[in-house]
């Protein structure tokens, strides 16, 4: 067995093995330089597109206008520039769907870990569960934006205070879905051998978690949390279209494409434009995850 | 027969695993499986028990049990002198380098997501406070012991095939240096030509290593090729536990002789023996029968094994039996010389070993 022992290849960096799957696959690396564009657009957009202030006459003749090169996207209704406002929507949009999905996985993942390894805490956690999926979101969400709108914004200020307010309430009413697909997915892998040779080892229960379970429960949650992403921005689109999300001055995607909405029919590219940015987005974070999870899995890392 | 005078490594006394069943709409605790119910032996250092039995019978369950993967329902694992259905989890934690298991499906014991380095270091992560490197050279050493090549320690296991994922289970069980291993049906998942393989394996690490083996297994041709004792188990019961050749040439229990007469026999001019066919189904064991267990199937049984459970007992030298066929107590309704006919009816191995 030992006759070659000086040509032992050192271990492979696990990193770079996942990241030549991650490559190999078309989708992902598409949605990786789609959203790699969106996020640079938002981030570097407002330095380089500064249109110039219009006075409150000028902004009246100039409204409703389509593209031109003064105006690449057009402007609204009140002669905005469409473009700053996609920017500026995006930074908002982007933010709000990358923290408040990363808040729901991390506290579905937590309790269906939980619920589904600990046999004593999975009735509890589970009705509770149940509890916060029969309750109505969209009045819930609605009764915490008003209860907590006024005093997080005397804390925080009045845009940070809404952007917490609102990932914090997304996250805490999306989690369910997560955290019963980890729950039923622990259920199973916890009866597999080896969890029981880890035992027999005399693993603690952490160890078991972090090394045996969370690695193999990576795949559902890592689809749970692309769906999520998307799923956050248009929450939050109801939110701010019902008045109680962002200041109405405020621009997210979700409220130009409601803004949009009424005045679809003579401008269609008012609706488009944001709803293209989100649907982008989504497919891009959809596909991403499609190629992290193949990623991440040494049975088709092989192939 | 090994020396009995010294302490066996391993004496179970009284094993009891009953899993719970909770019905109706209050999930009031009804009744038991009684998976284990009431099993003792002893395994003296280096020595090999074979466990058989049919599916269902409890004989996995015993082997976790044993280790305390399940909480015993009742009585005592004594290993070293420890008792390990007692242990706090501490103590069962320092205890565990020394007992160690190698699991039936190679496929499912094996983490997908780790790499063999891994997998075979993380007794060594938990129990030693080596560092990388030093573990690395352990980890050769064993896949060095089990016939692994050095180059496999960066591959995944669905790299491997059937035998050679069993050798890293086998080298996992070794990273601590045990000394008593439950080998849970290592073999059952295999293919025949790899399982003489791997029982040969088996065999040289305990040449080598010193390692005291509880075997178990529904193979009993594997058993008696590797097994210094066996015990047959019915229902979660010993039926009866021998030496190995002792039992294979004359099966004591009417359910031993009645297993035994199923093993194939390779060689055609041999083959022509009776075999025994039991009527009926295994009883339930959520109800198993009032008297002795294999009563309703036995077909030597008469009106005490429908009545009372018989218990292990020697009946010859080295052998153990539960059946009241060798009972020599009075008033066992005149079958005292029975025995003696019966088992001359039945010879099922032959005496050709």
């Amino acid at each position: 067995m030992t006759e070659t022992t000086t040509a032992i290849p050192k271990p492979d960096s696990a990193a770079r093995a996942i990241w030549a799957q991650f490559r190999s696959h078309k989708g992902a690396v598409f949605g990786l330089v789609v959203l790699g564009i969106l996020i640079l657009a938002v981030l570097i957009g407002p330095y380089l597109w500064h249109p110039e202030k219009l006075t409150v006459v000028e902004a009246i003749k100039s409204k409703n206008k389509g593209p031109s090169l003064k105006f690449p996207l057009g402007t609204d209704q009140l002669g905005r520039d469409m473009l700053q406002r996609m920017i500026q929507a995006g930074k908002v949009s982007l933010a709000v769907g990358f923290v408040a999905m990363l808040i729901a996985i991390v506290f579905g993942t937590l309790i269906g870990v939980l619920a589904g390894y600990y046999r004593r805490l999975d009735g509890p956690l589970m009705r509770l569960t149940d509890m916060f999926l029969a309750l109505p979101l969209i009045p819930l969400l609605l009764v915490i934006m008003m209860l907590f709108r006024d005093r997080t914004a005397s804390i925080l200020g009045p845009e940070l205070g809404a952007f917490t307010l609102i990932v914090f309430a997304i996250g805490i009413t999306s989690w369910m879905q997560a955290a019963r697909i980890v729950r039923g997915e622990v259920l199973a892998l916890k009866e597999r051998e080896y969890v029981l040779a880890a035992r027999s080892i005399g693993s603690a229960s952490r160890r078991i978690i972090t090394r045996h379970i969370l690695p193999n429960v990576v795949s559902p949650v890592m689809v749970a949390a692309t769906l999520g992403i998307a799923e956050a921005i248009i929450t939050e689109s109801v939110l701010s279209f019902l008045g109680l999300g962002f200041p109405p001055d405020f621009p997210t995607w979700g409220r130009l494409l409601y803004d949009g909405l009424s005045y679809m029919q003579v401008y269609p590219e008012r609706v488009i434009w944001p709803g293209l940015a989100i649907s982008l987005t989504v497919l891009s974070v959809n596909y991403i995850g499609d190629g992290l999870r193949d990623a991440l899995d040494p049975r088709i890392r092989g192939r | 027969m090994r020396d009995t005078t010294t302490a066996p490594l391993v004496q179970v006394d009284g094993l009891k695993m009953y899993f719970p069943i909770y019905s109706g709409i209050l999930r009031r605790h009804t009744g038991d499986v009684k998976a284990v119910d009431g099993v003792s032996f002893s395994i003296q250092a280096g020595e090999t028990l074979g466990l058989v039995g049919e599916s269902g019978c409890g004989k996995s369950t015993v082997g976790r049990a044993l280790l305390r993967l399940y909480e015993p329902t009742a009585g005592a694992v004594v290993i070293e002198g420890e008792d390990i259905a007692k242990l706090s989890p501490e103590a069962l934690r320092r205890k565990r380098p020394t007992m160690q298991m190698v699991f039936q499906d190679p496929q499912a014991s094996l983490n997908p997501r780790m790499t063999l380095a891994d997998i075979i270091s993380e007794p060594l992560v938990e129990h030693t406070d080596w560092n990388a490197d030093r573990r690395l050279e352990r980890v050769y050493e064993l896949m060095d012991a089990v016939g692994l090549n050095r180059r496999f320690a960066n591959r995944f296991p669905h790299e491997f095939s059937g035998g050679q994922r069993q050798r890293i289970g086998i080298a996992r069980a070794l990273a601590l240096n045990p000394k008593f291993i439950v080998c849970d049906e290592p073999i059952a998942a295999l293919d025949v030509s790899i399982q003489a393989q791997v029982v040969n394996l088996l065999e040289d690490l305990q040449e080598k290593l010193g390692l005291t083996y509880l075997f178990i297994s529904h193979d009993l041709s594997m058993v008696r090729h590797i097994a210094d004792r066996v015990a047959v188990m019915y229902l979660g019961r010993i039926a009866e536990l021998s030496p190995r050749d002792a039992l294979f040439s004359k099966p004591l229990h009417p359910y031993a002789e009645a297993l035994l007469s199923a093993v194939n026999e390779p060689d055609p001019s041999l083959a022509r023996r009776p075999r025994i066919i039991l009527k009926g189904d295994v009883p339930s064991p959520a109800r198993p029968p009032k008297g002795c267990n294999f009563s309703t199937r036995c077909p030597k049984a008469f009106a005490r094994c429908h009545a009372e459970k018989p218990e292990l007992q020697e009946v010859e030298p080295g052998r153990h039996v539960a059946c009241f066929l060798y009972d020599a107590k009075p008033g066992s309704t005149g079958t005292t010389e029975a025995p003696a006919n019966l088992r001359q009816e039945h010879n099922p191995q032959g005496e050709y070993q």
